[in-house]
């Protein structure tokens, strides 16, 4: 046991699904080109006054909603005054005092156990634009070009209790956080292109003290490993320090993934942010009927979900955690099910062949082309024997890439499998007949021999024969010899 | 509360402004006098009052999420000191 205890707390940027920005109607999208999504408002431009989009307060409200948070009635917006060059207005309008949301958790499973994690506040704010530095880094750069299409576009903040003890607990939060927004709608919430992006504020100090440590915060996370890592190594170094009888500095440190150390950025100044009310827009009151209405439309969330798959579907406790992964794969095991009454059979197909060509091809469940519709009609073929569990693994694979229905593509490649014992029985006879050292050993009592011939049997009907009849009628032929 | 020098130098630094020694003096008396004026309000008894954060009586002024016309380019980077690559070029940061 080690002397110290961490304590983690983690702030969770998530940028909303809007079509539009928050105090504008500019677009949201990913990738523009440069300074193209952008007006007045966006560029704080003098006299230019926003009004605060109505699908960000609801987005906002489903968000919390989801982290079991409760939702404030009056809402106030707050000037966060500093100067940096991708703040145009030389402020970020934010909740400083007020946020929408508050007092919520999510439960996390670690090693077995479960562990509620709970969640300051989520408040509302704008997202300042993108800075391009002209050098290696910030530092050293000549200057820095600036692309304002992010400016403006909506967030929320999620800050966590300092709660989290390990590197491992605060990603496997991230993750069911990411999983969580994910299921409601409100966010992509996507690490690589930055619709989710994390800090970490890491403290250590002697087991049993009440008194919180020094804490640092860790910038830079562009992944969940990145995020265990960075801690992981930062609570090393703390404790390093403390060892060494020093005191750990409080700054801000920027995570170095190919070096997987943690690098120190800035001091941190005490900040003089100066908040006050931004009187530019108006107070927001949230109606209980208004929140209870965004409570109905938020979809079964992934814990009641998984719940519902082992305890009404009889999956085991294995299967519903990855099936329930991402709400995508969880929508399409439910409607296959509608479809194909056997649970457990489709979750062996989503888990195994689904998602290994999902994995393979490096695509999500929306793009591929296979319905669940047609999944359950490609198990009934197998049900009724018309085709073998291998040969469906083939339709199966075609039926991804194209869509087709299962039935039409055994037709048209002739993959029916073959069920008639004359047939069968004539090519287990040649096998026999081509194999005699094989015949041999079996006779002789090595079981195993079967299985060569089996497969001689497969190989010569091209996987087409009913596996559990040439079993049967090979057994058959070879005892009367 | 009395402002002193470090105050004037401070606020001065949050607000990017460059003061003379002569200026700074000034400021300092200025500020001074305007505290002093709200110690005046700040003996009338508002413990029975909420804090005022607007003084319009409007709230839940909200816009649809509809797109609006975005600014043409040439307009966005026609007031820029500096520009590349159709960005905004700024001098180093830190």
């Amino acid at each position: 046991m080690s002397k110290y205890e961490a304590v983690i707390g983690l702030e969770v940027h998530v940028e909303l699904k809007t079509k539009t920005k928050i105090f504008c109607g500019c677009p949201t999208e990913f990738g523009a080109e440069p300074n193209t999504n952008v007006c007045p408002i966006c560029l704080g431009l003098p006299g230019s006054t926003g009004v605060l989009n109505k699908k960000v307060v609801e987005y906002a409200i489903k968000a919390g909603l989801a982290l079991n948070c409760e939702i404030a009635g009056y809402n106030k917006f707050d000037r966060k005054n500093y100067y940096y060059p991708d703040l145009p207005k030389g402020f970020q309008v934010s909740q400083y005092d007020y946020p929408i949301a508050f007092n919520g958790y999510l439960d996390i499973e670690v090693n077995g156990e479960t562990k509620r994690i709970g969640i300051e506040r989520l408040h509302i704010e704008e997202d300042p634009g993108k800075l391009v530095h002209l050098g290696e880094t910030i530092t050293v750069a000549q200057g820095s070009l600036i692309d304002y299409n992010r400016s403006g576009m909506p967030l929320v903040e999620i800050v966590t209790k300092p709660v989290i003890h390990s590197g491992e607990e605060a990603r496997v939060y991230l993750e069911k956080l990411k999983q969580t927004l994910e299921y409601t709608g409100v966010s992509d919430v996507k690490m690589e292109q930055g619709s989710l992006r994390c800090d970490a504020n890491v403290s250590v100090r002697p087991v049993g003290s009440e008194k919180l440590g020094t804490k640092t915060e860790i910038k830079n996370l562009n992944s969940f490993r990145a995020v265990q890592r960075a801690i992981e190594y930062e609570i090393a170094r703390q404790i390093d320090v403390l060892e060494d009888g020093e005191k750990v500095i409080p700054e801000t440190r920027t995570w170095d993934e190919n070096k997987g150390i943690t690098l120190s950025m800035r001091n941190k100044e005490n900040p003089d942010y100066r908040c006050f009310t931004e009187a530019d827009l108006p107070p927001l009151d949230v109606s209980r009927e208004w929140v209870e209405e965004l409570r109905n439309s938020l979809p079964e969330l992934p814990d009641a979900r998984k719940k519902r798959l082992i305890e009404v579907d009889g999956l085991p406790e294995y299967d519903a955690t990855v099936i329930t992964s991402t709400k995508a794969l969880a929508d399409f095991y439910d409607r296959t099910v509608e479809k194909y009454k056997d649970a457990k059979t489709v979750s062996n197909w989503i888990m195994g062949e689904f998602s290994r060509l999902l994995n393979a091809n490096n695509l999500e469940v929306s793009e591929t082309k296979v319905t669940p519709d047609g999944l359950a009609k490609l198990l009934g073929l197998i049900e009724n024997g018309t085709i073998s569990g291998k040969i469906a693994k083939q339709v199966f694979e075609e039926m991804f890439s194209t869509g087709d229905d299962p039935a039409e593509i055994v037709k048209k490649k002739g993959l029916v499998q073959i069920s008639d014992q004359g047939q069968l029985e004539g090519i287990i006879a040649e096998v026999i007949a081509n194999n005699p050292k094989s015949v041999e050993d079996y006779k002789n009592g090595k079981e195993k021999a079967i299985g060569f011939l089996v497969g001689q049997v497969m190989k010569a009907t091209r996987g087409k024969a009913n596996p559990g009849m040439v079993n049967k009628l090979l057994k058959e032929k070879l005892d009367q010899i | 509360m009395k402002i002193t020098m470090q105050d004037v130098e401070h606020v001065a630094l949050l607000s990017r402004l460059e003061l003379t020694d002569e200026e700074k003096e000034e400021q300092l008396v200025q500020l001074n006098k305007i505290l002093e004026a709200m110690e005046v309000l700040n003996k009338v008894d508002t413990s029975n009052v909420e804090p005022l954060t607007h003084v319009l009586p409007l709230k839940n002024v909200l816009r649809e999420d509809e797109y609006r016309d975005t600014l043409p380019k040439e307009k966005v980077l026609q007031n820029a000191p500096d520009q590349e690559e159709g960005m905004f070029k700024v001098p180093r940061i830190i």
